[in-house]
């Protein structure tokens, strides 16, 4: 395990993919990784990019790896596909359109299933940003799976999150919707050569118009398999973060993401002590059998653990 | 929690058939497995760096051009480079039977050939992967 975090820390691909297996699989060990590797994280720059299936997520994010290459920054890559909710398995297919990177030293490309965790990412994946980050790479890419309309948790990881649409999904309405539409930093409006792209950016800027944040999103349009767009797009990803330092937003978006983490950790920790004691399945049975409600049935599993609920 | 299979399904060479490689994915995701696909025209290089950052238990490799017994064979070398030789690595494809021989001798586990099962796959995966 020492030789696994140092190598980690130095940079090393093998140590860097073994220590992310054991994170992503809560296996032995992954406690005294994360320990270890805490105090080296923060330096690294989160950008989420997310949006519907087939918008051009993974094309979008090669071409973007590239042009952070041309400026000399290393990138670490998490992409996010769902697992079937039937067998529990998937097929992780992103890396397809990054391949072109696979034999270059400062990438390093790691696919994750969500493993039926809702909210666009994989369970682990904050856990396995730190990894990341603390292996030193300038700029880690968080690729989320094809997100609709309600998996905005990308917004409360990442420092700038683009939001990629394609011309021709819905009407105006659509996109006053809350959710996805709400959490971008940043819209690329991808596959831009084609028809109905400048309806969809005249859209987005109506709407737009109406939005109170101290950080106005910008529009960018893309052609993402020509890269076209792709540099004004990456200068106005880093231009978004330098706003956020700038505005004090970065102290409260920390203690956002910290509070996150620490209830995900409160979460397991519970559940975990719960399930030990045993008990637990005849309570569910007894909820489902509606013998108790679900109120009742936490107040005994917590009376289990020596916590008395007051009144 | 027990972990979960993870295979690299990639196809070193130039051809561009990709339903063998498309259904035995599918298969094993089916399975239960997590299949990372990496598309056509792979080389042996990328293969295998895709293999490492992707901590694979197991790569199938799929040819269809007749190149095999210099594609695969380099894989597996590749891998030991590496120190990556624990990863189980099986092949699929038009392969003569006479060329088999060879490649299991050159480190690859198996080698499925058309009207093969994708459970006799799944089967032999399930085997023979050192699983942490």
């Amino acid at each position: 395990m020492e030789d696994l975090v140092s190598g980690l820390l130095a940079g090393k691909v093998r140590s860097l993919a073994k220590a992310i297996t054991i994170v992503e699989n809560d296996l032995p060990g992954k406690r005294e990784i994360l320990q270890r590797v805490y105090p080296r994280t923060g330096n690294a720059y989160l950008l989420g990019i997310t949006g519907p299936p087939g918008a051009g997520k993974s094309t979008l994010t090669d071409k973007v790896i590239a042009h952070l290459r041309g400026r000399g920054k290393t990138v670490g890559v998490i992409a996010v596909d769902p697992s079937s909710p039937f067998s529990g398995g998937a097929i992780l297919g992103d890396r397809i359109r990054m391949q072109q990177h696979a034999l270059d030293d400062g990438v390093f490309i790691r696919s994750m299933a969500t493993r039926s965790h809702l909210g666009g990412l994989a369970k682990n994946t904050v856990d396995v940003i730190h990894l990341f980050d603390a292996a030193g790479k300038d700029v880690i890419i968080i690729e989320t799976v094809g997100v609709g309309q309600d998996e905005v948790d990308i917004v409360r990881i990442a420092q700038t999150t683009v939001v990629v649409m394609v011309p021709g999904l819905g009407d105006s309405v659509q996109i006053s919707k809350a959710g996805v539409m709400e959490i971008a930093d940043i819209f690329a409006v991808n596959k831009a050569d084609r028809d109905g792209a400048e309806k969809l950016v005249n859209e987005l800027r109506a709407m737009l118009e109406m939005v109170k944040s101290e950080i106005k999103p910008e529009i960018f349009r893309t052609v993402a398999t020509d890269g076209v767009g792709i540099e004004e797009l990456v200068a106005g990803i880093f231009a978004h973060g330098r706003r956020v330092e700038e505005s004090g937003l970065v102290a409260k978006k920390r203690c956002l993401q910290a509070e996150n983490e620490l209830k995900a950790y409160i979460y397991d920790m519970i559940m975990e002590r719960i399930t030990s004691l045993g008990g637990y399945d005849e309570i569910v049975r007894q909820v489902a059998a509606k013998k108790l409600t679900p109120m009742t049935g936490v107040e005994k599993l917590f009376a289990g653990l020596g916590i008395a609920q007051e009144e | 929690m027990s972990k979960k299979i993870k295979v690299l399904i990639a196809k070193p060479g130039l051809d561009g058939h990709d339903r063998g490689a498309k259904v035995v994915s599918r298969a094993l995701r089916d399975a239960g497995m997590e299949v990372i696909y990496t598309g056509i025209r792979q080389t042996p290089e990328q293969i295998v760096a895709t293999a490492i950052q992707e901590d694979v238990d197991s790569i199938g490799l799929s040819c269809l051009s007749g190149a095999h017994n210099k594609l695969f064979p380099k894989v597996v070398s590749l891998l030991k480079e590496k120190g990556a030789d624990d990863v189980l690595v099986f092949g699929g494809g038009i392969i003569p039977d006479e060329d088999i021989a060879g490649l299991k001798q050159a480190g690859i586990a198996a080698i499925f050939l058309p009207g093969a099962s994708t459970e006799e796959t799944i089967e032999f995966i399930r085997k023979n992967v050192k699983t942490a």
